[in-house]
């Protein structure tokens, strides 16, 4: 178990970057706790990957360092490095049993006899599959295979930390439910470092006590779940996260009123200046409709089983919201913004309020 | 779901079953029919049962062909596959080596068999050859036409310079459908090369492997142009494979009889053998 410190990484897959675009990794300085799960969620192409690839030490970065508990490892080999990884295709040993897969990594390393077959059966026991030990490990299904993949990180007791990436995209929907129950469990039991890697916003939020959300080679919010939902930093985190995304609108500000078209919003503060283009994010949530208020054309009502979502017109932009599966829209709809949802950006980075 | 039944499907075979019918069957049992006759000359047949089958069978001319053959196809698959292997172990995965390598080795391929066999007869002589004028200055004692083991190592070399490459591109296609992570995962699991090499690039190659195998026994124990294009058999009957024996006693001697009961039973030989490869080597694979 390790703290992982990623000290200014750049990273670019071209031999000679020379504007920010050629770098697949822009800048990433952030320090994950010893013992923490983490999420990285990022659309394709965001840099995760390649992030996750540094700190397992598949790949070189281009500039900066890596530390693990405070030691420089930027250079040395992904075995010294001493991580665990769990890819998103499952990685079996085809020919081997199910014991000799987990077997493996220790055999590998000189470990004697006695103790491979000690730790084997407990991680065996962890992941569920004893029953399975002597079975070729091709006959297994994709759920199963995974936790082979995980299992042999697992097994070795000193791994210094657990990175996932995308692994449950092969698993069957219900599948996935189970297996991530079971990482959540493993982790409050061992105190694994993870890092894990996804797209998928559900499973970032249910699986990480801290989801570090990147676009475009960076880290635009790292926060807990309730964070990037209440408070995204950016417009960018505001759509990505939820379902459907934040609304964002054009507005002017003058102390604690904001302007959208003909309608003045009430805001719960006065916004600090910021530099650029202000716009006013809210969630779906957070937007009520009733009998006073704007005056809103609904577009749509889409029946979502546990909720409906409301699409419509606000001074002529696209605006959604969340209301009840029970909830009834009256004739004439109008809408009202419930302060506590309401968040300002500059240049699409979020400005604090002053109450 | 139901299936129906209706005779009128046969109909849908009889083209297929028409073409091989001449492509095969017609023209074997032409053969069938020569083994079990003789005749001498103005087109009139005696039955002759199953005698030629046994003169050929009792023959030793026959079993030491049949020998060299097996010693032969043996002997080329031992170099043949592990060389192949690990060729294409080392062949570039990604970069323009890629085109440069596949190009070179597909050469070989494309060149008819009795020009390998000119090349290689060329090559190897001693008065104006390459390969066996350099090594007579050398000061060795090459020479293909009269020496037994010569004439061996030639036919041996000039198949493994022409079918290895056959080997190296199974095996490479068999390489590149790895996908990264496997190596990946390698690495984090602190596999060696070797261990690499046995658990993940081996097992993938198995398919492959067996595709190689097969097709390697089966051309090598049917050889004909190649050897006979730079040895013609000789010295003595040192190089004399199966289907060079074969064509001796049909066309050299004009035998049609021992001839055709030689060909079916070197079929069956080649049908049996082929059928044993692929049994032993799917069951390998299904065990694992």
């Amino acid at each position: 178990m390790a703290r992982i410190d990623v000290n200014h990484v750049r990273h670019s897959y071209l031999p000679n970057p020379r504007t920010d675009a050629d770098f697949a990794l822009r800048e990433v300085h952030h320090t994950f706790e010893d013992g923490g799960a983490y999420a990285l969620l990022g659309p394709s192409g965001c840099g995760k990957t390649t992030l996750l690839n540094i700190i397992s030490g598949l790949l070189h970065p281009s500039h900066g360092q890596l530390l693990f508990n405070g030691k420089d490892v930027t250079n040395l080999s992904t075995q010294e490095r001493n991580i665990a990884q769990v890819f998103q295709f499952p990685v079996i040993y085809d020919t081997m049993t199910v014991y000799d897969n987990l077997a493996f990594p220790l055999r590998n390393r000189g470990v004697p006899e006695a103790d491979v077959d000690r730790k084997v059966c407990e991680t065996l026991e962890m992941i569920d599959l004893a029953s399975w030990a002597k079975k070729k490990a091709r006959g297994l299904t994709a759920d199963q295979k995974q936790k082979i993949s995980l299992g042999r990180g697992l097994v070795r007791s000193d791994v210094n930390a657990i990175l996932f990436d995308e692994p449950l995209t092969v698993i069957d929907p219900h599948m996935k439910w189970v297996l991530r129950s079971q990482l959540k469990q493993l982790h409050r039991r061992f105190g694994y470092t993870m890092v894990y890697v996804t797209h998928d916003q559900t499973e970032a939020l249910t699986f990480a006590d801290q989801v570090v959300v990147m676009y475009d080679g960076g880290i635009v919010q790292i926060g807990t779940p309730a964070e990037l939902f209440e408070r995204p930093r950016h417009t960018f985190v505001g759509y990505f996260i939820g379902s459907p995304g934040m609304n964002v609108m054009p507005v002017a500000i003058d102390g604690r009123t904001a302007t959208l078209g003909s309608q003045r919003i009430e805001l719960p503060g006065a916004p600090k200046a910021g530099s650029g283009a202000v716009e006013l994010g809210i969630r779906p949530e957070y937007v009520r409709l009733g009998r006073d208020g704007m005056a809103v054309q609904v577009s749509k009502v889409e029946d979502l089983g546990r909720h409906k979502v409301v699409r419509a017109k606000l001074e002529g932009r696209d605006i959604a919201a969340v209301i009840g599966e029970d909830e009834t829209l009256p004739a004439d709809p109008k809408m009202r913004f419930d302060p506590v949802g309401i968040n300002i950006y500059a240049d699409s980075w979020r400005v604090e309020m002053e109450a | 779901m139901e299936k129906t039944w209706n005779n009128k499907a046969w109909f849908m075979v009889l083209p297929v079953l028409l073409l091989v019918a001449f492509s095969a069957v017609i023209p074997l049992m032409t053969v069938v029919n020569y083994s079990v006759q003789d005749t001498f000359g103005n087109n009139v047949f005696f039955w002759n049962g199953s005698d030629w089958y046994t003169e050929i069978l009792e023959s030793e001319r026959f079993w030491l062909s049949m020998v060299r053959n097996l010693i032969f196809s043996a002997t080329i698959l031992a170099i043949e596959i592990p060389l192949g292997i690990f060729i294409a172990l080392n062949m570039p995965k990604k970069g323009w080596g890629v085109p440069v390598c596949l190009v070179l080795m597909a050469l070989p391929l494309l060149i008819p068999w009795n020009v390998v066999g000119t090349i290689w007869q060329v090559f190897g002589r001693i008065d104006i050859g390459l390969l066996g004028y350099t090594l007579s200055s050398l000061g060795f004692d090459y020479n293909y036409v009269n020496d037994p083991t010569d004439a061996w190592v030639t036919v041996i070399l000039m198949d493994v310079w022409h079918w290895t490459s056959l080997v190296v591109l199974l095996c490479y296609a068999g390489l590149v459908s790895i996908p990264d992570a496997f190596y990946q995962a390698a690495k984090i699991d602190g596999a060696s090369r070797w261990a690499v090499f046995r658990y993940i690039q081996l097992p993938k190659m198995n398919r492959v492997l067996l595709i190689a195998v097969l097709l390697r026994f089966m051309d090598s124990f049917m050889i004909y142009t190649e050897p006979f294009v730079v040895t013609g058999g000789g010295p003595g009957n040192s190089t004399t494979f199966l289907s060079i024996d074969l064509v001796k006693i049909a066309i050299g001697q004009f035998d049609l009889g021992p001839a055709a009961a030689m060909s079916i039973i070197y079929f069956l030989i080649i049908l049996l053998l082929s059928w044993v490869f692929y049994t032993v080597m799917t069951n390998v694979d299904a065990e694992r």
